[in-house]
């Protein structure tokens, strides 16, 4: 029987072309093949056509930095794609190519989008009462004056924000009015009064770099991201003395075995994804820890599902056994040379005696502490020391803190261990011992239990010394024979922490997966050299105590010998965005150039100060701290306020006089301003504005955003913000703190103040929550309509933004709105403001001598009495520096002298650009006349990032060759032949147009990429033996701060999340009530956004489902009839949330997904509750800030922007979620 | 023998994160215009799942594809082509727009127009085939990542037989993607139950086209098409489908969806085959004998005999040198690691698909197995979470040690590699276990692992002697007799045929110059504006009120 279709008369019809066709049939009838009538075709080829291609990318909050084709047909976007002519990585390794994501793909939407904000606009209300003003006074200060002194007029429009009522202004009015609100807040209250927000710069550092430079010009702080973000993770100040570096993701193929732990690599971090699953082909095992059946489960050889929250528990388990079967029962000389050379684990540390009789680890044991050669050394008091095996007594070895600045150390900077033989253990059958008190946390009431467990000793001097390894076996519950106190029996001891059985009570992950796993993760550094790594992120970085989650991974991959190796170690990505040339990158944005230094403040203890949110801490710093004691009767508050004072962290709002007014005042006294602010401080005539938050003098009154959307994405406690920051509505319900639960040290004023800002500007090219509660909006020009560059850490490559088409309406690039805003202000600060002398208070900073404030992180308080108030010791650094207001726009447009004369330094280098300036002023021409004359031009957008560009090792090979000699110096170790294969080059915009360009080696970083290598972070340091930024030069188990020691977390450790019902009295979760069942509250990210940029793009949209939803498990829903798509509503103290319902298995029980940033814009109908427009994901949340984020003024612990504060954390969150009951309306 | 050649995809599922992006460049390359706005060439489906539209394996609903008449002949599913002659008016078997999802857009100016209002501005959601406001219950991809998976990955087609294997419990949980675009199918049911013969295949690469002038609107190839990848635009009223971006194919780029794909996944080659032999190949009996038989219709290019066909067939010599370093072959034949998406349906697919890995279950992470053997630290196969009968009813028809084949495969590579990748050497006997070289077993790892660009694709150019076929101009003129009609019961298809892409660029044009009210809709409550570059200003008259303050400021 042969083959055939239907039947004989089909055939027949079909053969003799009946059946409607005229096209070629293939002989067996059942194809047909045309040969012409490709008219229609012709279609297609039509849409296809295109006049031209322009590369640019898209420059905010993404870590993507990938390369995209814009095609342009006369004159319109059409649509985008994506680049693939990334530099190769070499012929055995995949390639970078492509690079996006699927909302990178939909960027073009809001070109001509709907939603695109095409003029300046201003709220009608506001904009009348300024026009009118401006009438009557004809001075537009004046003017301003006169709304926001007349208490009717200013709650008038700032009651009016949000709702509605925005109406076209002209360039020239808009920029009038913001120019006249920055004069006279800076004339009335100071320019610290001012702040400008936007977020991590490296994604359009230009972009960034305008509105920055001219708030740092002015003298306004700019406001951290990385802390705010809870994206900071405070363990890398805290162990490595380094913001974050991390691998690019091409040494995620490097790597043997990798563990993906609360980092959902295929939804955020996309274009990178493909390295994780090529790097399986090669053999590498995949192990993802997530608590849902997360995106990259998918990809996982096993998943392991810890409970929300409690992944420290399960780090500590692996922890345990790692030290447990390498390091007590077993031995690996590759891991004991790592922890000897490389981490603090050898490094002495007194055990002390306290009142009771019991015995507690105290101190890192310094050169200053006992008698030794070391003793009177320069900087004695910050070398810690080993006890050296060979000579049988404690010895400074080279690298430590005290080695890096002063004469003493040059040369002596360095890992090099020479002959000393660090000694890691003390133990032996016959050591003395003693039992140390150690808390644990994991109680159910959540309150600290002490154990004791031995550690052995030796006398140094008075002292009662033991290492940092014993420690951490005591600390980790690994016992040895003859030590006394409370050990496990073994692995499947659930008792005692922390074994794998007493994990398994925690996270519910399998006692025989947490050691199978530990073991494997270490087996397979020893058999590859140190190639394990682990990626983590959001999900285990964002909880209150994501410091001690991340400890205790870092533990892992650091005594196993894998930090500072290709395809090993940590890789955090979460908002980790490097901006690879750093130091270029700092002179443009913070105007160093022209005024050090600059006014950087953490942004979470901003708002959670200025939106009053310190208000509703129902509780006390110890309730908080597990009962530890270790700040009784304070509360986070006072904690601050003394982080402020002790010059710890920065605290802007300064003090309660205007930063411009104390410089006259002391000069009216006739005294030093520096000695005028220390009496008057004393005398307490001058007061920390933080001491009186609601007081009219010290609250901020003009904030800026660009590039941001504080209000639909980052603000935590979003409600707070609405009410008491703008005066808008906003949905909480939390009950302000009781008198005894009140701050100590703080003026409690009987009413919160509500709209604080005077004004709220956003320049955005589409409309957010910001935008919409903004007073005034300046419409930006889109990522393909302007220059700029863009870099990240996860590929090496630096490329360029160019216009496909010029800015369309009257929108205009941040740069050239920011220029416009800057020249009015300059020309308003005339008859306004002329030269003024600013006082400028700055805390004492990481990688400067100021490190060595705290000897011992003893802290002394001059407040109360414990010592003397020493600006840039035991305060804030008071600095004078004068601000001509009239130059502003001169020297934004100009690269300024202080180059010349300081040079600029990044992390501790110091580099000469002479030569650099001179270039620039070549190249980009010189300003003739002015305030700038002389200077080299930086009108234009290509100039800023030539500017970049130019001062940065990163693409200026001159610059890192000498940056490495000069580390050279310190180190003496060879560093500078890691730059020498480029000292030639220099990469110029011109170079970033053309393709990606990969970046040179540069000691602004801790890796290398010389000879086309994958960075890894840290490889310098291990490799060439350069110290890590700490007290010991090493990294860092043991944190012997004051403050650590009192929260009993000197060690790495397991917090549970924190207890909302304890804190704030929300429901248990579990519990069912007329609002439904209360859950867990986590805001992973999204995957149809990137933050809240996209999430309103109707390609998005359509993929998903067209508006805010939440994530609940199908038990769950079960409990409280919701069904998937059903309207559900979301209550907790801090806001409410409407929004729809997604049902799935997949979700753990007792815990719902509202994924990050969706904003209120798209379909969100009113509240059942209050019949209100319904919140965003952050109504939820709120502020929440630990002290061990304020500490400062000590080695690592020192401050620096972005580099350390108190992190905006959001994922210990609980709320009702119940079905919603009446009917949807808008 | 006649030899052809088969423009040609594969799609390696176990490297796919389901990220869309495949859709979204597609989607602004191809229909991002009126008529298209719910039409997605490419899409992505969470597996298990509805899919796009809702159900479309289910043939018992739907009748796409072909079945074997007890006569050993081959017909249409849904009727042989007599039959469907005499119900091109009363086609009953269509999916309806809510199958596929409602489009919608929002009234997003309400955000900056907005006059002073009692609670914040909000943009509300408007069905773009209604104009009217409308609660979102559907979209293009709305049981993503398991989502209401109770409620609809549950109701899977492919869970049928094997529901014992799957629950819907948080610990048994599974998933993956599966992007589809057109199949460019050997035997396309499509193109057969076209009765206007709009619908062909290219003889020089097989890529299946409509024909926009020939079209007459019948949707016969909707109903046809088994994958449901040929749509209906509502607008000009023609059928379209992917077109295997075949403006980019003839000049050797690669089609939008593949070059775009950033899990790097997507393989394009040419697969030479005999076409006298895909109907008696579509013909086997047992549908679990159709990948084999279809895998026997493929050329080998190395073969003289072969070459010697193709040259006498007129396939030019590049195209026979692309065949041979074809990464779809090498896959499909070399490594018989790609297998068809539903080879039941009879098509004869030309979309191949690699089935993916997963994690282990839970029994095997609580048993705490011996860590330090090697062989134990990739999981057994069957220990992973993916039913293997579940990838079968995908791509096998239901045979299971076909799939069981490839997954080991994959597994053995991985363990391979380890040893090299742990500095040893590695270890043949593993891919002796599955039936490879070790040789093979590594140059597959090259191309599914280090899979450079001009691996995956080997693009053999349009020769410009064939120009005239490209570019013919047909000289039948349109017929727009059906366009009145409504193919959904929306009033949607409107008469004239218009010049869809120009339509679009004049809007973008005209809006981009145009302060306000850019008239999109022509004044039509029917709201038959783009939907995805819509600018919400469509709305009938009256319904968002104009306010005084909302005018241009001098």
């Amino acid at each position: 029987m042969s083959a055939g279709l239907d039947d004989k008369l089909s055939d027949a019809l079909v053969g003799t072309r009946r059946f409607f066709t005229r096209a070629q049939v293939s002989d067996d009838h059942r194809a047909m093949y045309a040969e012409g009538g490709r008219a229609g075709d012709s279609f297609y080829r039509d849409r296809w056509s295109h006049d031209k291609v322009v590369r640019s990318t898209h420059g905010v909050n993404c870590t993507g930095s990938c390369s995209w084709k814009v095609y342009v047909k006369d004159g319109i976007i059409t649509w985008e794609a994506q680049q693939t002519d990334y530099p190769s990585t070499g012929a055995d390794k995949p390639e970078y190519e492509p690079r996006g994501c699927p909302r990178g793909a939909a960027f073009s939407w809001y070109t001509y989008s709907p939603t695109r904000v095409r003029y300046p606009y201003v709220r009608a209300t506001l904009l009348t009462m300024f026009q009118e003003a401006r009438a009557q006074y004809g001075d537009p200060v004046v003017a301003w004056a006169s709304i926001v002194q007349d208490a009717e007029k200013a709650s008038r429009y700032k009651k009016a924000r949000g709702k509605g009522g925005l109406v076209r202004a002209s360039w020239a009015d808009a920029v009038e009015m913001i120019a006249a609100a920055h004069v006279y807040t800076i004339k009335r209250h100071g320019p610290d009064r001012i702040a400008g927000f936007s977020p991590i710069p490296a994604m359009s550092q230009v972009s960034y770099a305008s509105g920055a430079r001219f708030n740092e010009l002015i003298g306004a702080p700019m406001l951290s991201f990385y802390d705010w973000y809870a994206d900071l993770p405070v363990a890398s100040p805290q162990i490595f003395g380094d913001q974050t570096d991390v691998p690019e993701s091409g040494d995620w193929w490097d790597a043997a075995y990798l563990i993906m732990w609360g980092t959902n690599v295929p939804l955020t971090r996309t274009p990178d994804a493909h390295w994780m699953t090529e790097a399986r082909y090669r053999g590498q095992k995949v192990v993802v820890m997530s608590p849902d059946y997360a995106e990259n489960v998918k990809f996982a050889d096993e998943w392991l599902a810890p409970a929300p929250g409690t992944d420290a528990a399960l780090a500590m388990a692996m922890g345990h056994v790692v030290l447990r079967e390498f390091f007590v029962d077993g031995h690996v000389d590759f891991f004991d040379d790592y922890v000897k050379k490389y981490t603090d684990l050898p490094f002495l540390v007194t055990v002390e005696r306290q009142k009771d009789g019991s015995w507690k680890p105290g101190k890192n044991l310094v050169a200053a502490d006992f008698e030794n050669a070391a003793r009177t050394s320069e900087n004695a008091l910050f070398k810690p020391v080993v006890f050296d095996e060979g000579t049988g007594a404690p010895v400074v070895p080279n690298g430590t803190l005290g080695h890096r600045f002063g004469d003493e150390g040059v040369g002596k900077w360095n890992l090099d261990l020479e002959n000393l033989k660090p000694q890691l253990s003390f133990w032996s059958e016959a050591a003395e011992s003693v039992a140390v008190r150690l808390p644990r946390f994991d109680a159910p009431d959540g309150q600290a239990v002490h154990e004791e467990r031995g550690v052995p000793v030796i006398r140094v001097g008075e002292h009662l010394v033991t290492t940092v390894f014993d420690l951490m076996l005591a600390q980790y519950g690994v016992g040895r024979p003859g030590l006394p106190g409370v050990w496990p029996e073994g692995y499947d001891d659930p008792r005692v922490p922390y074994t794998p059985a007493w994990q398994e009570e925690i996270t519910s992950v399998p006692a025989e997966a947490c050691a199978r796993i530990a073991r494997e993760f270490a087996r397979n550094s020893v058999d590859t050299q140190g190639r394990s790594m682990i990626l983590m992120g959001a999900g285990t970085n964002h909880w209150y105590h994501s410091d001690l989650v991340y400890r205790a991974m870092l533990m892992l991959t650091t005594i196993t010998g894998c930090q500072g190796r290709n395809g090993g170690g940590w890789a955090h990505y979460v908002g980790q965005e490097k901006v690879r040339p750093l130091m270029g990158f700092q002179n443009a944005a913070f105007a160093l150039d022209w005024t050090r230094p600059p006014r950087h403040m953490t942004q979470t203890a901003y708002w959670y100060v200025h939106t009053g949110q310190y208000r509703y801490d129902t509780f006390l710093a110890d309730t908080v701290g597990a009962g530890m004691s270790a700040f009784p009767g304070q509360t986070i508050m006072d904690l601050l306020l003394k982080s402020a004072r002790m010059g710890w962290s920065p605290s802007y709002p300064t003090f309660d006089k205007s930063s411009i007014e104390i410089p006259d005042l002391a000069a009216k006294d006739g005294v030093d301003v520096k000695d005028w602010v220390v009496d008057k401080l004393k005398s307490g005539e001058l007061k920390f504005a933080l001491e009186e938050p609601e007081n009219p003098e010290n609250y901020p009154r003009v904030l800026t955003l660009w590039r941001s959307n504080l209000l639909g994405s980052s603000a935590k406690g979003d409600e707070y913000f609405l009410r008491h920051l703008l005066g808008a509505e906003g949905a909480v319900t939390a009950r302000q703190a009781a008198p005894e639960q009140r701050p100590r040290d703080i003026a409690w004023a009987d009413e919160i103040v509500d709209g604080k800002l005077d004004m709220l500007m956003t320049i955005d090219f589409r409309m957010t929550s910001s935008t919409l509660f903004s007073d005034v909006v300046l419409p930006a020009a889109t990522w393909y309509e302007k220059h700029d560059i863009n870099t990240t850490d996860m590929h090496p490559f630096i490329h360029s933004f160019n216009p496909a088409i010029s800015p369309p309406w009257q929108s205009k690039t941040d740069w050239d709105a920011w220029k416009e805003i800057a020249k009015r202000f300059s020309e308003l600060a005339v008859d306004h403001l002329g030269t003024r002398t600013d006082l400028v208070v700055k805390p004492l900073w990481h990688d400067t001598p100021e490190a060595m404030a705290t000897p011992h992180g003893v802290v002394r308080d001059w407040k109360l009495g414990e010592c003397d108030p020493i600006p840039g010791k035991t305060m804030p650094a008071l600095i004078p520096v004068e601000r001509d207001y009239t130059a502003v726009y001169d020297k934004m447009t100009a690269v300024g002298p202080l180059l010349d004369t300081l040079g600029t330094t990044c992390k501790g280098i110091t580099y000469d650009v002479g030569a650099e300036v001179e270039k620039l002023r070549q190249e980009h021409g010189v300003v003739a006349t002015g305030p700038a004359a002389g200077r080299p031009r930086l009108d234009t957008d290509i100039q800023v990032a030539e500017m970049i560009m130019m001062l940065s090792g990163a693409t200026n090979g001159h610059l890192a060759t000498q940056g490495f000699r000069t580390q050279e110096q310190r180190t003496g170790q060879r560093m500078h032949d890691l730059a020498a294969e480029s000292e030639g080059r220099r990469i110029t915009f011109a170079d970033t147009q053309l393709a990606p360009q990969p970046v040179i080696t540069t000691p602004e970083w801790s890796g290398s990429e010389t000879g086309g290598r994958r960075y890894s972070p840290f490889t310098v340091n291990i490799e060439r033996l350069k110290p890590f930024h700490t007290l010991t030069g090493r990294q860092h188990f043991y944190l012997d701060h004051d403050w650590m020691l009192a929260m009993g977390e000197a060690l790495p450790t397991y917090r549970p999340p924190l207890d909302m019902t304890r804190l704030f009295g929300e429901a248990e979760i579990g519990a069912t009530g007329e609002l439904g069942v209360s859950v867990r509250y986590l805001t992973p990210h999204n995957k149809w956004s990137i933050h809240s940029e996209y999430q309103d793009n109707l390609f998005m949209l359509s993929l998903s489902r067209g508006g805010q939803t939440v994530w609940i498990s199908d038990q769950d829903a079960a409990k409280v009839d919701i069904r998937d798509n059903d309207w559900v509503e979301m209550v907790n103290r801090n806001g409410v949330v409407a929004c729809r319902a997604i049902v799935s298995h997949r979700m753990p029980e007792g815990t719902v997904y509202m994924h990050h940033a969706q904003d209120r814009l798209i379909d969100v109908p009113l509240t059942q509750r209050d019949q209100k427009r319904g919140g965003i994901h952050n109504s939820m949340t709120r502020i929440m800030m630990k002290p061990s984020h304020l500490i400062g003024g000590y080695a690592q612990l020192s401050y620096f922007f972005n580099y350390i504060g108190p992190t905006g954390s959001n994922r210990d969150e609980v709320t009702m979620i119940r079905k919603r009951t009446t009917p949807v309306e808008y | 023998m006649k030899v052809m050649a088969q423009m040609s995809m594969v799609m390696n599922l176990d490297k796919c994160i389901g990220c869309h992006t495949c859709s979204v460049t597609c989607k602004q390359a191809w229909t991002n215009r009126a008529g298209m706005e719910y039409v997605w060439f490419n899409n992505v489906e969470t597996r298990p799942g509805l899919g796009y539209p809702r159900t479309w394996q289910d043939q018992d609903e739907w009748k796409g594809g072909w079945e074997l008449r007890r006569n050993g002949r081959l017909t249409l599913k849904s009727g042989n082509r007599l039959k469907k002659l005499a119900s091109i008016f009363s086609n009953p078997k269509l999916p309806s727009i809510q199958h596929y999802y409602e489009p919608w857009s929002y009234d997003y100016e309400t955000l900056l127009e907005s006059p002073v209002t009692r609670n914040y501005p909000v943009a509300r959601p408007y069905s773009l085939l209604s104009g009217k406001p409308m609660n979102v219950e559907w979209s293009g991809n709305w049981d993503d990542d398991l989502a209401g998976s109770g409620e609809h990955a549950v109701k899977d087609p492919m869970l049928k037989g094997i529901e014992d294997k799957v629950k819907f419990e948080f610990e048994q949980t599974f998933m993956f993607y599966l992007p589809r675009i057109c199949e460019h199918c050997l035997n396309p049911a499509c193109a057969a139950s076209c009765p206007s013969g709009a619908i062909y295949k290219r003889e020089e690469d097989g890529i299946v086209l409509v024909d926009q002038d020939k079209c007459r609107g019948w949707r016969m190839c909707v109903s046809g098409c088994p994958y449901k990848k040929v749509y209906f635009n509502h607008k000009t009223g023609k059928a379209e489908k992917c077109t295997f971006c075949y403006p980019r194919i003839e000049v050797g780029i690669p089609t939008v969806c593949a070059e775009t794909c950033v899990g790097r996944l997507r393989y394009i080659g040419i697969m030479l085959y005999d076409a006298d032999r895909v109907l008696d190949a579509a013909s086997v009996e047992d549908d679990q004998d159709l990948y084999e038989a279809q895998v026997g219709c493929f050329l080998d290019p190395y073969d003289p005999e072969v070459q010697r066909a193709a040259e006498a067939d007129g396939i030019p010599g590049d195209w026979i040198e692309a065949a041979k370093k074809s990464p779809v072959r090498r896959l499909i034949m070399d490594y018989r690691v790609a297998l068809p998406l539903h080879p039941e349906y009879r098509t004869m697919p030309m979309v191949w698909y690699i089935p993916p890995l997963s994690p282990v279950v839970d029994v095997v992470k609580e048993t705490g197995y011996d860590a330090e053997d090697r062989g134990n630290l990739f999981a057994a196969i069957d220990a992973l979470r993916i039913p293997v009968e579940y990838l079968a009813n995908l791509f096998t028809a239901g045979d299971v040690p076909t799939v069981d084949k490839v997954l080991r495969k994959m597994a053995a590579m991985r363990s391979f590699m380890r040893d090299i990748n742990l500095g040893g050497d590695p270890d043949e006997e593993i891919a002796a276990s599955v039936g490879m070289s070790a040789e093979d077993m590594y140059e597959m790892f090259r191309l599914m692992a280090i899979a450079k660009y001009d691996e995956r694709y080997v693009i053999p150019t349009a020769h410009s002697e064939q120009a005239h076929g490209l570019e013919e101009l047909a000289t039948e003129c349109a017929v727009g007799d059906y366009d009145q009609g409504s193919p959904f019961g929306e009033g949607s298809g409107q008469g004239a045929l218009t010049p869809v892409a120009i339509e679009n660029f004049n809007m973008l044009k005209e809006r981009q110059t145009s302060d306000h009210d850019a008239s999109v809709t022509g004044g039509s409550k029917r709201g038959r504006v783009n939907l995805l570059n819509w600018d919400g200003r469509g709305m009938p008259e009256g319904l968002f009120p104009k306010h005084p303050d909302d005018g241009p400021k001098q």
